[in-house]
């Protein structure tokens, strides 16, 4: 278990510099993927089986999809198809793949053994949700209400530009 | 938490929240800003983990998941303003809204 931790530790500082390094916004997003991935596995390692499970799907699943969609969205030009012919050399994306491809690695070590995390104690899923819903119920109200707020700033946001491209018209 | 040191954890938290706080200080780039930004909130959720860990509590995941939720919202706000913030500059760069004025 140590060895996967510091392997993923590893993989997890590495593909952060390159995030922050990057020139191209979708290059930096791959390697940024990557680096919650990594972070997902160090989850697991420390017993917390279900917080992993929350940084893939929300993380690298949702967030990471808009970024993606904002990212395609603010790309649109003459330039967009030499770029998209870009991207598809192997020196952009084979740097991700092998980092994934250590992460895949790990993952199957982890599962071949009989108890994933050998050496701390799991906080499975039961105990999380009794602490969430019984002491910790208003802080659950209070973000609740927090994605309420980030919901109607984003529609309010959105709706801006409708109103500026008719007062240009004007 | 019986094989990794909790100060190796903690240590990669910091490390990993020192990279997210140098991008954000160096790169101009508005969405490259907001990467980073989600760099330093995932550092700082590793380490709710790890000492969550370390004391074989709850608590730690569940401070885990309220920051997931302040980073849900914060990104989507933050991609609205960077849209809102093209359309009217038709730039990325953060520098070119420095002044306040219409």
């Amino acid at each position: 278990m140590n060895v996967v931790f510091y392997l993923s530790a590893g993989i997890a500082v590495v593909s952060t510099l390159m995030v922050i390094t990057r020139l191209n916004a979708v290059h930096a997003l791959i390697y940024l993927i990557i680096s919650l991935l990594a972070v997902a596995v160090i989850f697991y390692t420390l017993g917390a089986p279900f917080a992993a499970a929350l940084e893939i799907i929300i993380y690298a699943g949702a967030i990471m999809v808009l970024f993606v969609f904002v990212v395609m969205m603010l790309n649109l030009g003459p330039a967009t198809l030499e770029q998209e012919r870009r991207w598809l050399q192997p020196k952009m994306w084979l740097g991700p793949a092998l980092l994934a491809g250590v992460l895949l690695a790990e993952l199957i070590y982890m599962l071949a053994r009989v108890h994933p995390s050998a050496g701390g104690m799991v906080v499975g899923t039961k105990l999380l949700g009794l602490t969430l819903f019984g002491p910790y119920l208003l802080g659950v109200e209070l973000a609740s209400m927090l994605l309420l707020a980030g919901l109607v700033g984003a529609y309010h946001l959105g709706l801006r530009p409708p109103l500026q491209s008719h007062r240009k018209g004007e | 938490m019986a094989s990794v040191p909790v100060s190796h954890g903690l240590i990669l938290a910091g490390v990993l929240f020192m990279l997210g706080l140098s991008g954000v200080l160096v790169r101009r780039n508005i969405i490259f800003i907001l990467f980073c930004i989600e760099i330093m909130l995932n550092a700082a959720g590793l380490a709710f983990i790890v000492a969550g860990s370390r004391w074989e509590s709850a608590d730690g995941q569940v401070m885990f998941i309220f920051i997931l939720c302040m980073a849900a919202a914060e990104v989507s706000v933050g991609l609205a303003l960077v849209l809102q913030l093209y359309r009217s500059m038709r730039t990325l760069d953060a520098d070119a809204a420095s002044v306040m004025r219409g």
